[in-house]
């Protein structure tokens, strides 16, 4: 039989915002355990929640970024259960009338363009963190995360593959960063995926028993344990058995999935508004203001270098990956027009390789767009060639902050074009090598690229080699 | 509805209060009694009545994002039950 | 000196004729005698009241006082203040010394008011008889056979008993204004959001407000001066311009329509407290002021949709108490399930649980509708038909509590005959209106009644300044209990 896989995704986003969601304590990473778990996240009696504006902003930022709805009122509501690392009891999240409603995204795999509609996105607290080593059998308990700021990422399951699910997490990861709302640290647990996974017969309408994947904390581990999790429930089906909706845990180490509480030991969360906290009311003009404040987004910027820069859909989509590379490719192409591909082939070519090899994000680059630019001027000028670029882009990344033209002037790379001097290199190369004349005028039509190569070399790669080509036909030719 | 024995069992255990047979049947007597008095809500058609959360029709007021906490885990901790190197301890967890 | 109302203790200050250290060290004396009788304290701190005293007399030496500079206040043990144990009545919370001050705790700390102690109280304010208390029951002052009433019974009783010239109550369902009524003493819970509820242990959050407690009218308005205001750490404190609550109390109150709900002066009133109410009408009348008759017909829903959403409510705010952080941990446990049931099953009273066990059932899978959202609805027809009512008079007045105190012991098998304490309270808590109790009189075996007062939102200066001119014509409210005065 033929299976077809359905996913949806819930993805955590952990707010980049200063302090926490409902308290003032810092959200900084790495502090030491309890420093940063206040009176109010720890939950002393007593203790009430005051809602953080930029928390609200950076939902909505993102709700106008998928182009869905923004409820307004918007409420808070208590998902009740006992667990260490939730000091109250209850988790402050959103049910009813969650802060974005809607929306979509597009993916892309391939050369395939989906679109993969949201459900919902809504502002709840992170919990707490546990340490199951160290303390001699017990687990000990760190609030310093406890109330941060998350935004709930709920898609359709509209997925149908593993690579569909990684393509979207991806492209979320990227939006989020985007519109800067979260850092995108998956190490640091600052964007966390878990996936509602199923399968059903190929072409059935009704959704198959899901089961929901915990912990998928990179775009790899998600990519396998969707993979592993549908072919254990195929494996289950074909042999006759069926489905038991419950939650399962991703273990990377054994690349496998496995129970963590069946539906039967489910919460029963008593979720109710919470009274402590009033209707969130957003005025229009606030959306206004904030959608005024947003970046083009990648979607629009990518449709556009494909247009005006005649760029190819993987270029763009390359080179909006990041709103740094974004801009970084859009200040060297505001100072070079109409070299789109140039910029684009340097800019994920050379100035890529080298930011891998030294572990640099685009922003740390040695290069400026500035700099990139006045080297690429003098490939299209013939100045200097494309190799030769290689050297003075590495010449540029050594120096601090060296023009290219002071370089290629340094080190006497500039292009040579004049035919006289030309033809003293050509000459001096004909009178050391009679044999490969000799074989090129047999008819050895090897023996001419051979030649050219060493007129290359005599004049240090600064000989323009269209015109070496055409001294050295004359040459042989006389 | 009336509530049973297994209700109180039920919910005794989603609010993580140990409960003894005694402790369940005396408070199914009890509970019964209020919710005798609880089921005369029942009486009134609310059809199209917004729920009342709040006293006031007031809105939620949003605080600027700025820290002005400062670390007091040692005072906080000083009248914890159990507490090594700065974290809370609590009998091993289980996933 | 013990029957000097506030504003004479405060010229007796200002004048010098006694310091704040002498005042603080009389009351604490007197507690100290009468106390273990009465069990109206939890905690005592005598040097950390003297210290208080002392830093008010520096500011009065320093012309910098406040009229409540000196002035001894006693706080509900639900007020977290910082370096005090406090308890809120329940052994889950024996070992908890605050470490930060509740915003009521800390106004009245900048007013230079001198903390003489924390009250008893029911446990986590579930009660209406201060028997719940895992510190044992408080005696009425009036008749140490009676319940104080409760909640706040401490604080009723340290005041009647004058052990304490004043005191902050908290009322979700009444446990200001029935303890106030049933002691003999006068007391307000102000129009929810008033009050900051920042440090005042949680109770149900929607109806949670905090007031004072003292001897008279004039009294209130001086405290609720500087108890009242915004609050940025509570998002449901409201912001209003500040109002003096004293500016008014004396104008004449002729031509005051005065609402009563037909449903309060119906059956379950007992006749001792029908006839104190009704004498302290004709005062009213003779005072100039008028009557109507209204209706409430919802407020017979009061209590069933109280004892919904109040427990409700309860049931997660006491989801914190899991022995981890801070509080009672159980002794013996296997595992961490095991530590959250002994330990919550132990550090919480029968009452407590009761309301936790109610509270999580109307929220759980398949009940919420029929409970918890129709007591919503419920709570809001209860609000406007006092809106309506409001249309047609200024302020609603009736009985604060159907009998007298009732002996201790006598209805602790009986919730509902309990929880029915609140039946002419309840109403104005769900709608959050303002209300407040004073005393009219005696009833039955010569204890107390109160005049139960119910304003429109925000007419506290309005409900005091009717409050006062009674208290001007009347003496009720300076009687002390036998023992207890002069």
């Amino acid at each position: 039989m033929q299976w077809e896989t359905v996913i949806g995704l819930e993805i955590h986003v952990q707010l980049s915002t200063r302090s926490k969601i409902f308290s003032g304590a810092s959200v900084a990473y790495g502090a030491a355990p309890n420093s940063q778990a206040c009176a109010v996240d720890i939950a002393l009696p007593g203790v009430l929640p005051v809602l953080n504006r930029e928390a609200v902003e950076y939902a909505i930022r993102f709700g106008l970024a998928i182009d869905a709805t923004i409820n307004s009122p918007s409420i808070f509501a208590r998902k009740n259960y006992f667990y260490p690392d939730l000091p109250k009891g209850y988790q402050i999240s959103q049910l009813e009338h969650p802060i974005v409603e809607g929306g979509c995204v597009t993916i892309r795999t391939g050369d395939q363009e989906k679109v993969i509609r949201l459900t919902r996105a809504h502002l709840e607290e992170d919990a707490g963190k546990s340490t199951h080593e160290e303390f001699h059998g017990m687990t000990g308990i760190d609030l310093n995360r406890a109330g941060t700021g998350l935004l709930e990422i709920v898609s359709e399951p509209e997925m149908r593959s593993s690579t569909e699910a990684v393509a979207y997490a991806r492209v979320l990861h990227s939006l989020v960063r985007w519109i800067g709302i979260c850092d995108g640290n998956m190490q640091e647990g600052s964007f966390r995926c878990d996936a509602n996974v199923s399968v059903r017969p190929a072409g059935s309408e009704t959704l198959g028993t899901r089961c929901e994947i915990k912990n998928l904390n990179s775009f790899r581990f998600l990519e396998r344990a969707i993979d592993y999790e549908v072919a254990r429930q195929i494996d289950i089906l074909e042999g006759g058995g069926s489905i038991t909706q419950e939650t399962r845990l991703y273990d990377a180490d054994r690349n496998e999935t496995r129970t963590m509480r069946s539906k039967e030991d489910a919460h029963d969360y008593r979720y109710f508004p919470d009274p402590d906290l009033l209707p969130v009311i957003i005025p229009h003009e606030w959306i206004e203001q904030i959608r005024e404040k947003l970046p083009e987004l990648p979607g629009h910027k990518n449709h556009r270098y494909i247009q005006d820069f005649s760029l190819s859909a993987y270029d763009a989509g390359i080179l909006t990956a990041t709103r740094e590379v974004a801009d970084y490719f859009e200040k060297t192409i505001g100072l070079l027009p109409g070299q789109g591909k140039l910029c684009a082939n340097w800019i994920m070519g050379e100035v890529s390789a080298r930011l891998n090899k030294e572990g640099l994000e685009i922003t740390q680059c040695p290069v400026t767009p500035e700099q990139l630019a006045g080297l690429l001027l003098r490939i299209t000028d013939g100045t200097i060639s494309g190799k030769i670029a290689k050297d003075v882009f590495d010449g540029m990344w050594q120096s601090n902050g060296e023009n290219a033209d002071a370089i290629i002037d340094a080190k006497n790379l500039r292009q040579v074009s004049d035919d006289s001097e030309i033809e003293k290199w050509v000459d001096e190369v004909l009178a050391a090598n009679p044999q490969q004349v000799a074989d090129y005028r047999a008819g050895k039509e090897k023996a001419f690229n051979s030649l050219v190569g060493q007129i290359m070399k005599t004049s240090r790669g600064k000989a323009n080699p269209a015109q070496v080509n055409s001294v050295l036909k004359k040459r042989l030719a006389e | 509805m009336t509530i049973s024995l297994s209700d109180i069992k039920r919910v005794a255990k989603l609010a993580r209060i140990e409960i003894s047979e005694t402790d369940a049947q005396q408070n199914l007597s009890r509970l019964s009694g209020i919710f005798g008095l609880i089921e005369q809500m029942q009486a009134v058609n609310t059809h199209g009545i917004k729920p009342m959360s709040h006293s006031q029709d007031m809105v939620q007021r949003l605080r600027e994002d700025v820290v002005t906490e400062t670390d007091q885990h040692a005072l906080f901790q000083s009248i914890a039950p159990q507490v090594e190197d700065g974290y809370y301890l609590v009998p091993k967890v289980i996933e | 000196m013990l029957n000097a109302s506030l504003r004479q203790l405060s010229r007796l200050l200002s004048d010098k004729k006694i310091s704040s250290t002498e005042l603080t060290a009389g009351f604490l004396s007197r507690i100290k005698s009468l106390n273990p009788d009465l069990n109206a304290f939890i905690t005592l701190d005598e040097e950390k009241s003297l210290n208080q005293a002392k830093s008010a007399d520096a500011m009065i030496a320093a012309g910098r006082s406040t009229p409540l500079t000196g002035i001894p206040i006693a706080q509900k043990d639900i007020f977290c203040a910082k370096g005090w144990l406090t308890t809120c009545g329940s052994r889950m919370l024996s070992n908890f010394i605050s470490p930060y001050d509740a915003t009521v705790v800390e106004r009245f700390d900048q007013a230079g008011m001198v903390n003489l102690g924390k009250t008893n109280m029911d446990e986590f304010a579930m009660g209406s008889s201060n028997e719940t208390s895992y510190y044992g029951p408080v005696k009425n002052p009036w008749d140490r056979l009676a319940v104080p009433g409760g909640s706040s019974g401490g604080s009723a009783c340290a005041v009647a008993a004058r052990l304490a010239p004043a005191a902050t109550g908290s009322d979700t369902g009444g446990s200001i204004r029935q303890p106030a009524a049933l002691c003999g003493i006068s007391g307000i819970k102000p129009t929810y959001g008033l009050v900051s509820r920042y440090g005042m242990i949680a109770f149900a959050s929607s109806l949670d407000q905090g007031g004072p407690m003292a001897k008279s009218a004039e009294d209130l308005a001086l405290l609720l001066n500087a108890m009242v205001g915004f609050d940025e750490h509570d998002s449901t404190s409201l912001q209003r311009e500040k109002e003096d609550y004293t500016k008014n109390l004396t104008q004449p109150v002729e031509g005051l329509r005065i609402g009563l709900p037909k449903e309060f002066f119906a059956e379950g009133m007992s006749s001792d407290v029908s006839r104190a109410v009704e004498a302290a009408l004709a005062e009213y009348r003779k005072l100039g002021a008028t009557f109507v008759e209204i209706s409430l017909p919802n407020s017979k829903l009061a209590v069933p949709v109280y004892y919904v959403l109040a427990p409700a409510e309860a049931s997660s705010n006491l989801s914190r108490f899991d022995g981890v952080r801070y509080g009672y941990r159980a002794a013996q446990y296997s595992n961490l399930e095991d530590l959250y049931a002994r330990t919550r099953a132990e550090g919480f009273g029968e009452e407590v649980k009761r309301r936790i066990l109610i509270g999580t059932y109307v929220l759980s899978h398949g009940y919420y509708d029929a409970y918890y959202l129709q007591a919503q609805k419920l709570r809001r027809l209860i609000a406007e038909d006092f809106a309506k009512a409001f249309e047609q008079c200024d302020l609603i007045m009736g009985p604060t509590t159907p009998t007298v105190a009732f002996n201790i012991g006598e209805k602790c098998g009986d919730p509902i005959q309990m929880y029915l304490s609140d039946i002419y309270t309840s109403a104005a808590s769900l709608a959050g209106l303002p209300g407040m109790s004073i005393p009219v009189g005696f009833g039955d075996k010569n204890r107390p009644t109160g005049l139960h007062i119910i304003g429109n939102y925000f007419r506290e200066a309005q409900m005091l300044n009717v409050a006062h001119r009674y208290q001007l014509a009347t003496n009720w409210h300076e009687l002390a209990p036998p023992d207890s005065g002069n």
